[in-house]
């Protein structure tokens, strides 16, 4: 140790400097430092900015969804074109299809305007007609349908109008983008112009978005979730009902009951992993076990193409490793304490856990449930291949009809199938669609948030 | 009787066996429950759970060996021409059973009788058109072999359920008295009845187990069939992706992986740097309120689905790149590209990133930032000298991790990258990834067994390989990283 | 306490290097440090001794305002180093550190070479121009430190991989290297084994020849051993400061006379 003497920077050598003021180094040092954390700064700004314009687009595009342009104008029933037997019996209605309300529809149309008396100048009347949306007869035979007694009658009726005098309503569809549309034409704008001065249109709420079946490529303004959110809320009771018990079970019996073997290990490698497959992987578990072999194969009747069953299946099996692992630190948090003063008073291993863990974890695990739920009503992947994403015409039937193997569709798959036809209007829909879906996942969230600060607790 | 009123049975025969085996332990100690050995419930559920579980297991076991018989007795009515061919015979079996469908909802809807279909004759009866009028659609009309065999299946459908039914309930009375018999106030009613919980519990804890297997099985299985009809060496090094309705079709897997890779990159590029600064401010600049309402908002970009983000893809980010960038620079005029779809798979991985960095950025132990506090460091020169460092190990597994996250991601892909196989370097084009093939390939109009739906099958064995890989090994640097400071 | 060796070094006074008057130092709401004034020498040891919780390291991360990274602690009064206040609105913490090196309880090498961990103060501060000059201070530390024999073949081994009492002396190297004026060292021989203890206590005192050194500890014995005044903290109040032989000997407080006795602590 004699070596201190050494050569070096010796503290005394060296002319004082005064720790007031920065020195030239240290003020590049603190630019370095300014920009470092201005970047970090960025970093988050700009996430979340981008996070923000993508909420408002779904908002400003989609937000009209919920809208309907509709035209207000009598229609007269009459009793000898849509009731010929004239029986008003509902058989006998059923046998006039809706090419027949069809023309009573167009008839009372082109009246209307003419009592309002709208200039129509030389625009053909197939082109007037068009303005009104192809489903409209069917909603008008469907009112006839549930009350006949209308029959004769003159009915005020609010007719739904086509996707693109909706659109040009909405400001969506514009007189310059219309030009370029072969399905649109000038003479229909200035109609629909003319109405709105008149007070026949009124761009009102539409229900009908979220109760409505899908409908085809031609009638974008009658499609509906009504299909999408049933299958969704089927699906999501499923999952509930299959893979909150069994993930419940499983991280019971590895927190609480097996023994630290190479067996266990290798479930929770296992299950470690499993929350890492891609999400289409589990599409391919779906379709070529429960469809191709257990339906297909092994004739299990309920597991079909499209069936929101096979889709919950699929979605419980997903699911199931975030469950696990959200309930396990759920029960591992519960001190083990507890279990010894359990224990201590004589009860047996199985009774301290459902005594006394299980219900001081529920909040954890209901957390924990509630997130994977959510993470499961958005998954649209595996479902496009187990069929979810075939156009669906009808509702499923209720549960205990069988309607778990009806062919339905999930709210997610109706954005995707929504976003990939042609006409604009859709991208509205679609846009809708995810309105509705963000409000379902923030009511899960926000629930998952109050149970965690309602009962968190600390040990 | 079909498999819902029998279960249904099963748990009327379990709550009676609860009040049952409870009552009796009950009046065998004479009302005195602490001469029982457990409470009195258990020995309810103890009968309850004999009623049940042995009746039910039995059930299981009947239904799975139940479609080999019946089967067979229905394809002894089937010309012997048929059985021969192990494909024919499929065919002929599905046929059978959508028949024998139809003529069960025939039936249920009164459009014909038990009688009528007895004496029922393919040649003479139009059976395709009857049961298409109840909305059973056959793709060709009943040959009289089928229309046999469909006989003799519902037969031995309706038969075997008769049966079914009787045995399954013998069963369950008969252990049910079993147990009534061994309820006795010295009998370990709690022990029996835990055991048997137990056993549920490792029951469940199986299913991850099973589901991996499943996973493996029918990728494998199906990838088999594919690589049988289809060179295995041509897909894995094929340079074309060029499938046709007709066959020969080029399935090569290398403009795939090339796509993947280029999006995985971009996602990379984008995702690593914002997440990776984000978590540094969070970790290390943020005052605890700021990161109490950030890191949350964050999150929530994970949290909305990515048919979401495939939809911003398509219509804003896609459009913006297109009108911006590739088109000013005269890069091309797609919208869907790699660079949309590696752009927006980044976005939604900087959570991901920043989250795993943060955790790992904080296990860094505080003794480390004070010694370089101590000796004059700003915190950016902490940060990028000695945390940074120390981290390494444990950021480069968060970032494998988001690498696999990306890879596996489909629905941004589908709506944003396009769907045309290419090799090219340029980002503005559109390119496609394994993912979107196997959407492609499986919801596309091609017969299953045809080599073109099956290659869906090697692919997504091909990304979870992959996918598990990159896991594994991320999951063991990170856990090495993490012994480091224990 | 009757084998206690006095260390009986005549104090050389070289006049104040830290003089701090009134500081007050709070956390939140409690109140850590009342109103201490305590002046440090240059070229002596002085030990801060005291039972825990009593302030002594708070108040010598004061000195150096590693406080400042403690978003809840407040200090009032003045620290002036060489005159002039730490705690003035033109100091630069980050600066004032590179003056006023600290050592910590643990052993805390970065995950790093030998020769980064010893080189790393130098290089962000920018004390040399060349390799070779870089090289030079970080052997002059190790020397100083009384490593360099030790470790002169393996300077790019990393530096987690010595043993407990070389990581502490490569701290203290690393401390070294910048050449601060003051040298603050919170129980730096905490988490060492006897020998290793010995080590740097023998080098702690080799180091009062270049350095102010400040030493926080909870062994009497130790402050006893190495420094040459010794201040007494209980309860966030100093209460003696004086020759190390004074305090030891003839202790003027009760309270401090109870804790070397170890009635208290």
């Amino acid at each position: 140790m004699s070596d201190i003497s050494a050569n070096g920077p010796a503290s005394a050598g060296k002319p004082r400097v005064s720790i007031l003021g920065q020195s030239a180094r240290m003020k590049s040092r603190n630019r370095v430092e300014g920009i470092f954390k201005t970047l970090g700064l960025t970093a988050i700004l700009f996430s979340l900015a981008i996070l923000a314009l993508m909420i408002f687009t779904i908002f400003r595009d989609g937000s009209s969804a919920f809208f309907q342009t509709r035209a207000a104008f009598p229609i007269t029933l009459s009793a000898e074109i849509i009731d010929p037997a004239g029986n008003r019996n509902r058989d006998d209605l059923t046998k006039q299809t809706t090419m027949t309300y069809n023309k009573v529809l167009n008839e009372a149309f082109l009246a209307a305007l003419a009592a309002q008396g709208i200039k129509t100048d030389d625009v053909p009347e197939k082109e007037i007609t068009a303005m009104i949306s192809k489903g409209a007869a069917g909603e008008i035979r469907a009112d006839v349908l549930a009350d006949p007694s209308l029959v004769g009658q003159t009915i005020e009726a609010n007719i739904v109008l086509g996707g693109r005098i909706d659109g040009y309503m909405k400001g969506r569809v514009t007189r310059e983008s219309a030009e370029r549309d072969s399905n649109v034409t000038m003479g229909q704008l200035d109609i629909a112009d003319r109405m709105k001065e008149a007070g026949m249109l009124a761009t009102v709420w539409n229900w009908d978005f979220i109760t409505n079946t899908d409908s085809s490529d031609t009638r974008p303004e009658t499609a509906g979730l009504g299909v999408a959110i049933l299958g969704s809320a089927y699906m999501m009771f499923l999952v509930l009902i299959m893979c909150v018990p069994v993930g419940v079970a499983a991280s019971i019996y590895l927190e609480e009951f097996a023994p630290k073997n190479k067996w266990t290990d290798l479930i929770e490698v296992n299950i470690a992993n499993l929350a890492a497959v891609p999400s289409i992987v589990y599409g391919i578990l779906g379709l070529a076990i429960f469809i191709n072999i257990l339906g297909g194969q092994m004739g299990v009747e309920a597991l079909k193409m499209s069936a929101s069953l096979v889709g919950a299946l699929v979605l419980s099996l997903q699911t199931l490793p975030t469950i696990i692992i959200a309930t396990r630190s759920a029960i591992r948090a519960v001190p083990p304490s507890i279990r010894d003063a359990a224990l201590g008073i004589g009860a047996s291993k199985m009774q301290t856990v459902f005594h006394h863990v299980l219900p001081l974890a529920m909040p954890g695990i209901l957390t924990g449930t509630i997130l994977g739920l959510a993470s499961a009503l958005g998954e649209t992947a595996p479902l496009l291949l187990i069929g979810m994403v075939a156009f669906v015409a009808n509702y499923p039937a209720a549960p205990w009809d069988g309607g778990f193997s009806d062919p339905a569709t999930a709210l997610p798959v109706q954005v995707y199938s929504w976003a990939s036809r042609s006409d604009p209007a859709f991208i509205e829909r679609s846009n809708g669609a995810i309105i509705v879906l963000l409000v379902f996942l923030l009511i899960m969230n926000v629930t998952a948030i109050i149970l965690r600060r309602r009962f968190e607790r600390r040990w | 009787m079909t498999v819902l009123p029998l279960l249904m049975i099963l748990a009327v025969l379990a709550a009676a066996g609860f009040i049952l085996g409870r009552q009796r332990a009950l009046a065998l100690a004479g009302g005195d429950t602490k001469k029982l050995h457990s409470l009195p419930a258990y020995y309810g559920w103890h009968a309850a759970i004999m009623a049940f579980v042995p009746a039910f297991c039995a059930l299981i076991v009947w239904l799975l060996i139940q479609p080999f018989f019946i089967e067979r007795a229905a394809l002894s009515q089937l010309p012997a021409a048929v059985l021969e061919d192990s494909t024919a015979s499929t065919l002929a079996m599905a046929d059978v059973r959508r028949v024998a469908a139809g003529l069960d909802t025939a039936v249920a809807q009164g459009a014909m009788t038990e009688a009528a279909i007895e004496t029922m004759d393919a040649t003479v009866t139009d059976l395709r058109g009857e049961l298409g009028k109840v909305g059973v659609a056959l793709g060709s009309a009943v040959s009289s072999e089928v229309l046999a065999a469909a006989k003799q299946y519902r037969e031995s459908v309706a038969s075997a359920s008769v049966v079914r039914a009787v045995v399954i309930i013998l069963i369950a009375v008969a252990a049910l008295a079993r147990a009534l018999k061994l309820t006795a106030p010295d009998f370990w009613a709690r022990n029996r009845v835990e055991k048997v919980v137990l056993w549920l519990l490792m029951l469940a804890s199986l299913i991850a187990i099973l589901t991996t297997v499943g996973i493996i099985w029918s990728l494998l299985s199906e990838s088999f069939n594919f690589f049988s009809q289809y060179p295995i060496g041509d897909f894995f090094f094929g340079l074309t992706w060029n499938p046709k309705f007709g066959g020969g079709s080029d399935l090569g897997f290398i403009p795939l992986f090339w796509g993947t890779i280029y999006i995985t990159i971009i996602a990379l590029l984008v995702a690593v740097p914002l997440g990776l600064f984000a978590a540094i401010y969070l970790a290390e600049y943020a005052s605890k309120r700021t990161r109490a309402w950030v890191k949350p908002m964050i999150e929530v970009i994970a949290g909305i689905p990515t048919v979401v983000y495939g939809l911003f893809a398509l219509i804003t980010v896609g459009p913006f790149l297109r009108d911006f960038f590739a088109a000013p620079m005269g890069l091309g005029n797609s919208a869907a590209s790699v660079m949309t779809a590696g752009i927006v798979i980044g976005l939604l991985n900087i959570p991901f990133i920043s989250s795993l960095s943060d955790d790992i950025i904080n296990a860094v132990p505080q003794s480390l930032r004070d010694g370089a506090f101590g000796l004059g460091s700003t915190k950016s020169e902490t940060i990028r000298q000695v945390v940074l460092p120390a981290a390494l190990p444990g950021v480069a597994g968060a970032i494998l991790m988001g690498a696999s996250r990306a890879i596996g991601e489909t629905m941004i892909v589908v709506m944003g990258a396009g769907a045309a196989a290419k090799l090219s370097l340029n980002p503005f084009e559109a390119m496609t990834t394994m993912t979107v093939k196997i959407v492609g390939q499986l919801t596309g109009d091609t017969d299953f067994n045809s080599p073109e739906t099956l290659v869906a099958f090697a692919l997504g064995m091909t990304l979870f390989v992959i996918t598990l890989l990159l896991n594994v090994m991320a999951v063991w640097i990170v856990r090495k990283y993490r012994e480091q400071y224990e | 306490m009757n084998d206690m060796r006095i260390a009986d070094r005549a104090v050389d006074t070289h006049g104040i290097r830290i003089k701090a008057s009134a500081v007050q130092v709070y956390y939140g709401e409690s109140h850590a440090i009342k109103d201490v004034s305590v002046d440090i020498l240059d070229k002596a040891v002085t030990a801060f001794i005291g039972p825990s919780g009593c302030g002594k390291s708070t108040f010598l991360r004061t000195l150096n305002r590693m406080n400042d990274t403690i978003p809840i602690c407040k200090v009032q009064g003045s620290i002036l180093l060489d005159g002039e206040n730490i705690y003035d609105k033109r100091v630069d913490p980050v600066q004032l550190r590179a003056k006023v090196g600290m050592v910590f309880q643990k052993p805390n090498p970065f995950p790093k070479s030998i020769y980064d961990n010893v080189a790393y103060g130098p290089r962000i501060h920018g004390l040399t121009r060349s390799k070779a000059e870089l090289d030079g201070i970080v052997e002059s530390s190790l020397r100083k430190a009384a490593l360099w024999n030790e470790v002169k073949d393996r300077l790019h081994a990393p530096g987690t991989g010595l043993s407990g009492g070389q990581q502490q002396r490569l701290c203290i190297a690393r401390a070294v290297a910048t050449s601060p004026e003051v040298l603050l060292m919170d129980e730096p021989c905490s988490a060492l084994d006897p020998i290793a203890t010995a080590q740097v206590e023998e080098l702690i005192d080799e180091l009062r020849s270049n350095f102010s050194v400040v030493i926080v500890t909870h062994s009497m014995q130790q402050a006893a051993r190495v420094s040459q005044k010794t201040a007494f903290f209980h309860l966030g109040n100093l209460v003696e400061y004086g020759e190390t032989s004074q305090i030891f000997t003839n202790p003027k407080d009760p309270r401090t006379e109870s804790y070397i006795t170890g009635r208290i602590g």
